[in-house]
């Protein structure tokens, strides 16, 4: 039987590319923060509050008379730090759960129920318990939703490190001596990289949407830092007299986790099929 | 099906039990002393050391967990520090709005992802089915929060047609008319979701169409909508199903922010409130009570996928 790889259609290719795209933007952004906002995002203009977008402040203005754009742009900063921050957690500790637990069986059993038992909580509720415990932050906020998706992480690599285990040239690596740190280091990890790149997409996706409730909810970063999730926080009274200011800090968001999501999907579909079995588990929304 | 039934509740009970010790824990991995952290910042030394008794500080962890967990089962979920009643009575008003907002919150996700999935499925690399299926992708990349501020504004203060915050009892006055209260909000909380069963609808039945048994009753010469309804849509209903369950349990938490946009007087504007007061026993009785509410509809909803369909059982 040949295994067919499901190509992706004209239209799912353009969609990678605009992926692709987004991330490369928003990391420009993030890099080149201070140089690209026209004005300072902290400096606080009460002559010109709530002022609708204009040629001088192209996204209007919020209700201290700052720079939306300027602040859009800062917050591009966070929403990369906290996204790669997550990913760095998840996966970090996914691949040490998932890893260990395939390669140890009787640790992996108690490794896997405590990984069930922190399923148990439903995804943001999990963080905000966390951040109870830790206090609002930025690190915390990066520990609280990192651990979150550690869980979703270690039962994929668990998956994955069991199926590539079955395989006959492990068996004969094996055979030949290989003892299990050379197993685990020369041939699960390298094999683990694109089904985890998919992963590190979805999971870069959910915490810049669970960052933004967390900011929302006025349990995330201090609302002195200018994140998305800070700037509609603040300006949600205002929605009624100054409705454009929510739009732009809204689209950031869905737009990170949009492109995010996109490049993710596309890299899944162009998995091996045996690997992409890991992903058909429950999705924590 | 008994087998199932009896090793699926052995995944249950031990979970549960588990995740209520984590959430006993949770009081006591916060800095400072437990019995000080439950009564807050104005409690008085002696009712502090009243407390440590009566939580059975000084004995060991196991013992005071079975006295936690005895006094959880027998209802007893402790006082709220700001509100001075007990934990369950709270929960208990909280319960109508957020079981009603998830209800409502369901239909529109079957009634809005269902067809959208099957249309896009059926015009499967169209145009239509391409921009439904983005559509729906940038959909689930969007905060409800946002999404809820402006159904705020555009139906509320501007239109006019729907409150915008709060929600009255369906036993006050008004009665069932009060569920118009809900409809902004269970739009915002539902586009995410619908999203998600939008792409699921779309990839189940894709996956159903390429099985033999559809190709035998095309062959067969059964008229091609008959095909659809009878033998694909009945059995990519399967995973539907079993995904809009799973939805359900996790709209529960995801309510959280839906109801702290909208002032909604449920469980998850409570868990907020409570954190920012620092009432520490309501966060731990309604986080205990979302929890078993979310392990209770996830076993609900595996056992009934396991009866419609039952090479689960044998998985």
């Amino acid at each position: 039987m040949t295994v067919k790889f499901p190509q992706l259609g004209l239209g799912g290719r353009k969609l990678a590319t605009f992926g692709f795209a987004a991330v490369a933007l928003l990391s420009f952004c993030a890099l080149f923060a201070p140089w690209l906002s026209p004005l300072d995002p902290l400096e606080i203009n009460p002559l010109a509050r709530l002022t609708p977008p204009s040629a001088a402040h192209w996204f209007g203005t919020d209700h201290f008379g700052r720079d939306t754009l300027s602040r859009v742009i800062h917050g591009s900063r966070m929403a990369v730090v906290i996204g790669f921050g997550v990913v760095g957690i998840a996966l970090g500790g996914g691949i040490a759960f998932g890893v260990t637990s395939a390669v140890l069986p009787r640790l992996g059993l108690l490794l896997m129920r405590i990984i069930d038992v922190l399923m148990a909580f439903p995804a943001l509720l999990l963080a905000l318990a966390l951040i109870v415990i830790l206090g609002r932050g930025v690190e915390n906020s990066i520990l609280a939703i990192g651990v979150v998706y550690m869980t979703t992480t270690a039962r994929i690599v668990y998956g994955v490190s069991l199926r590539l285990k079955a395989e006959t040239w492990v068996d004969a690596a094996t055979a030949m001596g290989a003892g299990k740190i050379r197993l685990v280091f020369l041939h699960i990890l390298p094999n683990l990289m694109s089904p985890l790149f998919v992963q590190a997409s979805f999971v870069f996706a959910f915490a810049q949407l669970q960052a933004a409730s967390l900011d929302f909810l006025g349990l995330g970063v201090p609302p002195e830092t200018p994140t998305w999730g800070n700037m509609l926080s603040e300006s949600r009274i205002y929605i009624t007299r100054a409705p454009w200011l929510l739009l732009f800090p809204g689209l950031m968001i869905a737009l990170s986790a949009f492109s995010l999501n996109v490049v993710g999907d596309a890299v899944r579909d162009r998995l091996d099929p045996r690997l992409q079995a890991a992903f058909t588990g429950r999705s924590r929304s | 099906m008994v087998r199932y039934l009896i090793r699926r509740i052995g995944v249950f009970v031990p979970t549960l039990l588990a995740s209520s010790f984590l959430i006993f824990a949770f009081i006591r991995l916060i800095p400072g002393d437990p019995a000080a952290v439950m009564l807050g910042d104005l409690a008085t030394p002696e009712a502090v050391a009243a407390l440590r008794v009566e939580m059975g500080l000084d004995r060991s962890l196991a013992h005071q967990y079975i006295l936690w967990l005895s006094a959880a089962l027998r209802g007893d979920l402790g006082d709220s520090i700001f509100f001075q009643v007990p934990v369950l009575q709270l929960i208990a008003d909280g319960l109508e709005t957020s079981i009603l907002l998830a209800a409502i919150t369901m239909v529109w996700i079957v009634v809005i992802g269902l067809p959208i999935g099957m249309l896009a499925a059926s015009r499967r690399g169209s145009l239509l089915d391409q921009s439904l299926s983005g559509m729906a992708m940038f959909m689930a990349s969007v905060p409800t929060f946002w999404v809820g501020l402006y159904l705020i504004f555009v139906f509320a203060a501007t239109l006019g047609w729907l409150p915008s915050s709060g929600y009255p009892s369906i036993f006050e006055e008004g009665g069932l008319s009060n569920l118009r209260y809900l409809l902004l909000p269970s739009l915002a909380l539902a586009a995410p979701n619908a999203a998600l069963i939008i792409r699921l609808t779309r990839a189940s039945m894709l996956d159903v169409q390429r099985e033999d048994y559809v190709r035998t009753a095309r062959a067969k010469g059964i008229h091609p909508l008959a095909v659809v309804l009878r033998h694909v849509f009945r059995n990519a209903l399967l995973t539907v199903v079993s995904a809009v369950g799973f939805t359900v349990a996790a709209l529960i938490s995801e309510a959280v922010v839906t109801e702290t946009v909208f002032s909604l007087p449920g469980i998850g504007r409570m868990v907020v409130q409570s954190i920012l007061r620092r009432d520490y026993p309501v966060i731990q009785g309604t986080i205990l009570m979302i929890v078993l509410l979310y392990l209770t509809i996830n076993l609900v909803v595996d056992i009934l996928h396991a009866w419609l369909d039952p090479r689960v059982k044998l998985g």
